[in-house]
């Protein structure tokens, strides 16, 4: 071994796999291969793994990229879904404040019905986005005692996280959504099935109420209400019994809460 | 479409494949990319210069880990997910022989070797990737290397006799 050759490391007989090593090295490097065997049934070796790595996925890139992955597709639901809930949101904001301007409060009812509507179609496709996120759904979880008074504090009204036990129903934890005028808030539970179920609450109307409006999409369906200037959307596999014994415990949840403060 | 967005667009066959080795699984795959996607869609904003695809390998690779460490707390399916026979039918048998001896690897030495043999980063981009020194990479790499060659060289005799 001359003393040029001592000089390659082992990192170099690597870049040298990689295509890596500068162009002045080669010599040496080549040189090294050439009076040592073992060095040279190595880098064969590597480079016999790299071949097969490469010959085993390189496919992929032929393939066409599947729906889910377009980046349009993607972007729309990222941010689709938020301008629709905030539109609604701001709609019914509107709505509300022309509501406790005139002093009419029931004034705007039929117009509560549409946003109510509106409002759940949004929160069907947040459910839908983010109950398909099997990973990172929820931003905080349920046992971080900071949930529910930051989701309060950025929504601007009270989030609870009722108890849903009787309905099979476990508290994962929650996030927060962007929009305006304000941000919803998201709460997701999970059933004994893995089936999930959310709680949307925006703060909407300043007054005006309405009923409990159905909306169901293929297999999510959703009940849309609002309370007291929120607007509320439990949405869920599309049960609507069990949609809505759920949606009347968190309606009186909040309500009770609101009585008790009275 | 910004210019971010048509550098990602650029970048979703290579996240596809990497993610198929990195999970095999295609449709596990193509969950992290999607997710890698959507992240760096509300990361966006938060992209200013830098290497795009560098960017976006890291995210894939955090949300891999997760997800390994999600199922590692399960023992059921991380054991059907890392001793079940690899790939679809109709690999050959170096393609089940590689996917095998990859999966073998400690994560960090796959994912080295993934990043350079595979999608060609450097090992600077590797190193930024793995949030590690380049050194660490350089030993991660040999290490890969050679476990991988003693296994497949140690299998190859036990493959000939049962064919």
């Amino acid at each position: 071994m001359t003393e040029r050759d001592a000089s390659v490391t082992e990192d170099e007989l690597h870049a040298y796999v990689d295509g890596a090593l500068p162009g002045d090295r080669i010599a040496a490097v080549e040189a090294r291969l050439a009076s040592d065997p073992e060095a040279a049934s190595r880098v064969a070796a590597w480079r016999a793994q790299a071949t097969s790595i490469r010959a085993n996925w390189e496919r992929v890139v032929e393939e066409p990229v599947p729906e889910r992955l377009r980046l349009e597709h993607i972007a729309r639901r990222a941010s689709g879904t938020w301008r629709k809930i905030a539109a609604a949101a701001v709609i019914a904001f509107a709505i509300g404040a022309a509501g406790g301007w005139y002093g009419h409060e029931y004034s705007s009812f039929g117009r509560n019905d549409q946003i109510a509507r509106a409002i759940a179609d949004a929160a069907i496709e947040a459910h839908r986005l983010y109950i398909n996120e099997v990973r990172h759904p929820i931003e905080v979880r349920a046992g971080e005692a900071h949930l529910l008074p930051w989701l309060s504090r950025r929504v601007g009204s009270t989030v609870r996280a009722p108890d849903l036990a009787p309905e099979g129903l476990k508290l994962m934890g929650g996030r927060l959504l962007p929009g305006t005028p304000g941000p919803t808030a998201l709460i997701m539970y999970e059933g004994s099935g893995g089936e999930r179920v959310t709680i949307t609450s925006t703060r909407a109307a300043r007054e005006g109420a309405t009923a409990f409006h159905w909306k169901s999409a293929g297999e999510i369906g959703a009940l849309a209400w609002v309370e007291g200037g929120v607007a509320f959307v439990v949405a869920g596999p599309a049960d609507r019994a069990r949609l809505d014994r759920v949606a009347r415990r968190v309606y009186e949840a909040y309500e009770t809460a609101a009585n008790e403060r009275r | 479409m910004s210019a971010v967005r048509r550098g990602l667009e650029s970048l979703i066959p290579a996240l596809r494949r990497f993610a198929r080795a990195l999970a095999r699984d295609a449709e596990t795959a193509d969950d992290l990319v999607q997710d890698t996607l959507v992240r760096a869609l509300r990361g966006e904003h938060l992209f200013h210069g830098g290497d795009l695809r560098t960017w976006t390998f890291t995210i894939l690779l955090n949300l891999d880990r997760n997800r390994r460490r999600g199922l590692a707390r399960r023992p059921i399916l991380a054991v059907i997910e890392d001793v079940d026979p690899a790939g679809p039918p109709g690999t050959d048998g170096t393609g089940r022989d590689i996917e095998r001896g990859l999966v073998l690897l400690p994560q960090e030495q796959r994912e080295v070797l993934l990043l350079v043999t595979l999608e060609g980063l450097s090992y600077r981009e590797a190193a930024e990737v793995q949030g590690v020194p380049i050194g660490t990479v350089m030993s991660r790499l040999s290490r890969a290397r050679t476990a991988l060659r003693t296994h497949l060289e140690g299998q190859r005799p036990r493959l000939r006799q049962v064919k």
